[in-house]
């Protein structure tokens, strides 16, 4: 894995702190990410990296800090201003539309039509139905297009969802867990796929697959009890004692 | 000075005759709710139940035993509790459990039961009201100063609710079941992992929610008549109890009784009763417009 | 070293039968809805005309009025997920501001007159009001009172609707709220007889610019008009189902953070599934106060809303037909009950509820009969070949060990090593 052309960063996370009632999700959390960087977020369960998502989203409000993407922003804002800038986010399970097809779950996120009146009146024309089935290409799904999502097996329903997210040329992509509960070769095939995305955009991975996350991070950072434990590429990682004792310790 | 004082007090004290019979009846409501999610639009119905329950005994110890006559307003207290109770844990395992994760099935099909359950009332005690005669101790009124007239069976209801507030909060806090009770609460699945029967916590609490409406019942009937609408009219109030006071917290659900019947109550002093309730219920609406976790709901993780 | 597998038992050759059958009512949707469109329109417009007189089509056409709420929930409900237990609020608020122009013809001052203030709706006069209210004023023109019909009702849906939705409030608190507005509502009507005519409602209509609204003739008229505006009402209907706001709407339903996170302002979704449920039941409301010549406070409460979700649940809440239907179907069962034995009817009403709620979530409209028929005989081929067979046992693998998706922290630590 080549180490990433430092241009600048997209997206810029300060001082983050998100607590439910006392417990402490997140501690004074910094990260930043470059474009052009595939980012992978692990540690042990309950370490916050989900919290992370919720909060770069819109989800969670943080308690304190900030966050800021591409210079914008992003605290304060709803869930579907953040996607609109830009930010494509998938889910642990695999969330697609099970009873709409392929086409149309792809055809559902595609960035146009988004009031009531426009989607009342919105047509399929030549090139939304090109561009639908590029993204099919992409992630494997051509030849799936007019199947109902339902049909599909789990790797399947992954990449429908991380389809979903391209269509919206996206310039910062989110996934949680994206490889949990693939084969093998399913895995590698994803493993492909985010490697030939990373290109023009930064993608933020969190996972527990070691062996998934040393094909395609550029860069680790490890999260614990809601603080940054350690950052650096997957060797430095594997070296670090820190590191070991967190995930051996428990 | 001295009147208008006494008459606030005395507007004051009807209000918590009302809060008495609304926080039993809210209390049981907010434990299925919390535990189950799933509101229960028969709930009024189970309040009857435990009305109607007090009347019966009423009239068997009038004619059949009135050696009864001064005790049985206990007695019917505790049998309204195990009927109503017994009757929610039925229709628990017969129609709330198939409808798991379909909340707002639920409310349809439970809306359907209180129909049903309305008409089997109408059809055994007939459509117009009836009355259980109270026992001697229950009436009159207690007279701390001469204009300030404190009628007995408001503080009996009072004093009920608190109590039962009480070993509801006793046995959330203290007891085993207690314990099952709030982990499933708060997160089913790991309960479940745990070990806890979810299913028979379920059952329980349904249960436990019923018989406490069946108790506000058998307290109704000391401040009204009874007949087969009579739990209708305080469900509505209920639902917004539970609503407003977050469903997640004891206090909530007290807090949110009170505030309610004791807006109901003083508004009533300045207008018709009617306006007095069109006026209760939009505060509590737009105060939940503008704050839709309820009024006393602590901030929960998503 | 071979694996040695014991075959696994063939699949029964029916399921791709029932697969392709699936399929093809599927792709064929469209086809049949126009059908059914159809079939409908000459139900309504051909048939009830010839087969009923007009007292009964004039019952028809009242319970079709219930029919534009029960589009109306299909479509906010159905299709959106929101259960709203408050439509009985926008029906009368659509008949109330019809009922308000009516009487205010009705109640010219020539046949007023021997009223103390002659010129004003009678029961004002026995409340003793000396003018009209400044909110009835409005009333006295057509053209004021066909605007206010629809808006009226969308504005209060639009407020209610935006500030529960955009909080996400939904569900059972949502449902909740609509049943305390309805519950506001009625005690409001009912309470203020003075400006609305409380309990009563408002009768004595007659007539509509000098069109007597009585007349058999008028009842004729009145209920074409009815059936068409609820035919048109179905077509837009449909025309939202089948573009990407219907599947948006739908998709809403089964998974609204996805929606919101495919960058959908979903609060503004919701909200316009709820206030065309409104505008429609208020159409709905408007055209039962003309045809019926009365409207009261019994329609707008608690009782009446739930009546409205329950027909068109038994109906089929997915199904715009089916919701049409299923009112019908439940009038006419509640007209006869009444009719000859009152008692039994919250029996059956109730037991309905219950019924179609735990056996046909999706009511009648939902039972696919084909489909049924098809897997009832599945069941019963199958049943049969693997008596004559015995269950072989789990067929023995000898090799490699399929890879197990992978565990989550500890097995992660045994891969941080690899």
């Amino acid at each position: 894995m080549t180490e990433g052309i430092r241009t600048e960063s997209i997206l810029e996370i300060e001082g983050v702190s998100v607590s439910f009632d006392g417990f402490k999700a997140l501690d004074d959390l910094s990260l930043s990410i470059e474009r052009d960087e595939i980012r992978a977020v692990i540690g042990p369960n309950g370490a916050g990296k989900t919290t992370l998502l919720d909060i770069i989203t819109g989800r969670t409000p943080p308690t304190s800090g900030r966050v800021r993407f591409k210079e914008i922003e992003l605290t304060g804002l709803r869930e579907y201003q953040i996607v609109r800038k830009g930010i494509g986010r998938k889910f642990q399970t695999p969330s697609v539309h099970e009873s709409l097809t392929v086409f149309e779950n792809l055809e559902m996120s595609y960035p146009d039509a988004r009031t009531w009146w426009s989607a009342w009146r919105f047509g399929r024309t030549r090139e939304v139905i090109e561009t639908v089935e590029n993204i099919a290409e992409t992630i494997y799904l051509k030849d799936r297009l007019h199947d109902r999502a339902e049909a599909l097996g789990h790797g399947q329903k992954q990449w429908l969802e991380i389809g979903a997210l391209l269509i919206q040329r996206p310039s910062l992509l989110l996934l949680d867990e994206p490889v949990a509960g693939m084969s093998v070769r399913d895995r590698e095939k994803t493993a492909e796929l985010l490697n030939a995305l990373g290109k023009g955009r930064a993608v933020v991975v969190v996972e527990h697959d070691m062996e998934f996350v040393k094909q395609i991070a550029h860069q680790v950072s490890v999260l614990h009890q809601g603080r940054l434990l350690a950052e650096g590429p997957m060797e430095s990682i594997q070296k670090d004692p820190r590191v070991i004792e967190v995930y051996l310790g428990h | 000075m001295h009147v208008s004082l006494a008459i606030w007090a005395m507007q004051a004290f009807t209000g918590l005759s009302n809060f008495s019979v609304l926080l039993l009846l809210a209390l049981g409501l907010a434990i299925i709710f919390g535990q189950m999610g799933v509101i229960n639009m028969a709930h009024g119905e189970f309040l009857t139940v435990g009305a109607y329950t007090t009347y019966v005994l009423s009239q068997v110890s009038e004619r059949w035993a009135p050696w009864l006559e001064k005790t049985y307003f206990l007695v019917a207290v505790v049998v309204a509790f195990f009927l109503a109770g017994g009757l929610g844990l039925l229709v628990e395992h017969v129609l709330v459990r198939r409808l798991y994760r379909r909340p707002l099935d639920t409310l349809l099909a439970t809306w359907g039961l209180s129909l049903v359950m309305q008409q089997a009332f109408r059809s055994t005690f007939g459509a117009r009201e009836v009355s259980a005669t109270l026992p001697d101790w229950l009436m009159g009124s207690l007279k701390p100063t001469p204009s300030i007239d404190i009628p007995i069976n408001g503080l009996v209801v009072l004093g009920l609710a608190i109590a039962l507030t009480g070993g509801v909060a006793f046995i959330l806090l203290r007891t085993r079941f207690g314990v099952d009770v709030r982990a499933t609460v708060q997160n089913r699945a790991m309960a479940s992992a745990a070990g806890i029967n979810t299913g028979r916590v379920d059952r329980l609490t349904f249960g436990l929610g019923c018989g406490l409406a069946g108790i506000a019942g058998a307290a109704f009937t000391t401040i009204g008549s009874t007949g087969p609408t009579s739990g209708s009219s305080y469900i509505v109030d209920a639902f917004l109890v539970v609503v407003f006071g977050g469903a997640q917290s004891l206090i909530g659900t007290i807090g949110s009784a009170f505030s309610i019947a004791q807006l109901q109550a003083t508004t009533e002093f300045f207008m018709t009763g009617s306006m007095a309730k069109v006026l209760t219920l939009s505060t509590v609406i737009l105060i939940l417009m503008m704050r839709p976790q309820g009024l006393f709901a602590l901030k929960v993780r998503r | 070293m071979t694996a040695s597998v014991t075959p696994a038992p063939k699949p029964a050759a029916r399921p791709p039968m029932l697969a392709r059958f699936t399929t093809q009512l599927t792709v064929d949707r469209r086809a049949r809805q126009n059908v059914y469109f159809v079939i409908l329109a000459l139900v309504l417009l051909v048939v009830f005309p010839l087969f009923f007189d007009i007292f009964r089509l004039n019952l028809v056409g009242k319970y079709l009025t219930y029919g534009f709420v029960a589009l109306g929930l299909v479509m906010c409900w159905g299709q959106a997920g929101i259960l709203s237990l408050g439509q009985g609020v926008f029906f009368g608020l659509g008949g109330y501001c019809m009922a308000m122009f009516l009487k205010l013809e009705a109640s010219d001052v020539k046949s007023t007159s021997i009223q103390s203030t002659p010129g004003i709706p009678d029961f004002m006069d026995w409340n003793q009001l000396t003018s009209l209210p400044t909110f009835w004023i409005p009333f006295k023109s057509l053209f004021c009172t066909l605007v206010a019909i629809p808006l009226v009702p969308g504005l209060l849906a639009l407020v209610l609707g935006l500030a529960m939705f955009k909080r996400r409030v939904g569900g059972v608190y949502f449902a909740i709220i609509t049943q305390a507005v309805a519950a506001i509502l009625s005690i409001l009507i009912i309470g203020q007889q003075g400006y609305t005519g409380g309990v009563n409602g408002i009768t004595d209509l007659k007539t509509l610019e000098g069109w007597d609204i009585r007349t058999d003739t008028a009842k004729y008229v009145l209920y074409f008009v009815n059936v068409g505006l609820l035919l048109g009402a179905a077509a837009v209907a449909f025309s939202i189902d089948r573009s990407k706001l219907g599947r948006i709407l739908v998709a809403i339903r089964d998974r609204e953070e996805r929606v919101l996170f495919t960058g959908y302002d979903v609060a503004s979704m919701k909200t316009f599934a709820f206030v065309l449920a409104s505008v429609y039941a208020a159409i709905g409301g408007a055209m039962f106060t003309l045809q019926v010549g009365f409207m009261s406070p019994s329609f707008v409460g608690i009782v009446p809303s739930i009546e409205m979700v329950i027909a068109a649940a038994v109906g089929g809440r997915t199904s715009l037909f089916g919701a049409i239907y299923g009112t019908l179907l439940v009038n006419f069962a509640k007209t006869y009950f009444s009719e000859s034995f009152p008692e039994l009817w919250l029996f059956v009403i109730g037991s309905l509820f219950m019924g179609v709620v735990l056996v046909l979530p999706n009511g009648l409209a939902g039972v696919d009969l084909r489909k049924a028929v098809l897997t009832m005989i599945v069941r019963f081929s199958r049943r049969g070949t693997s008596r004559r067979r015995n269950a072989p046992p789990a067929p023995v693998v000898v090799g490699p060990v399929p890879e197990a998706p992978d565990g989550h922290g500890s097995k992660g630590a045994e891969a941080l090593h690899s």
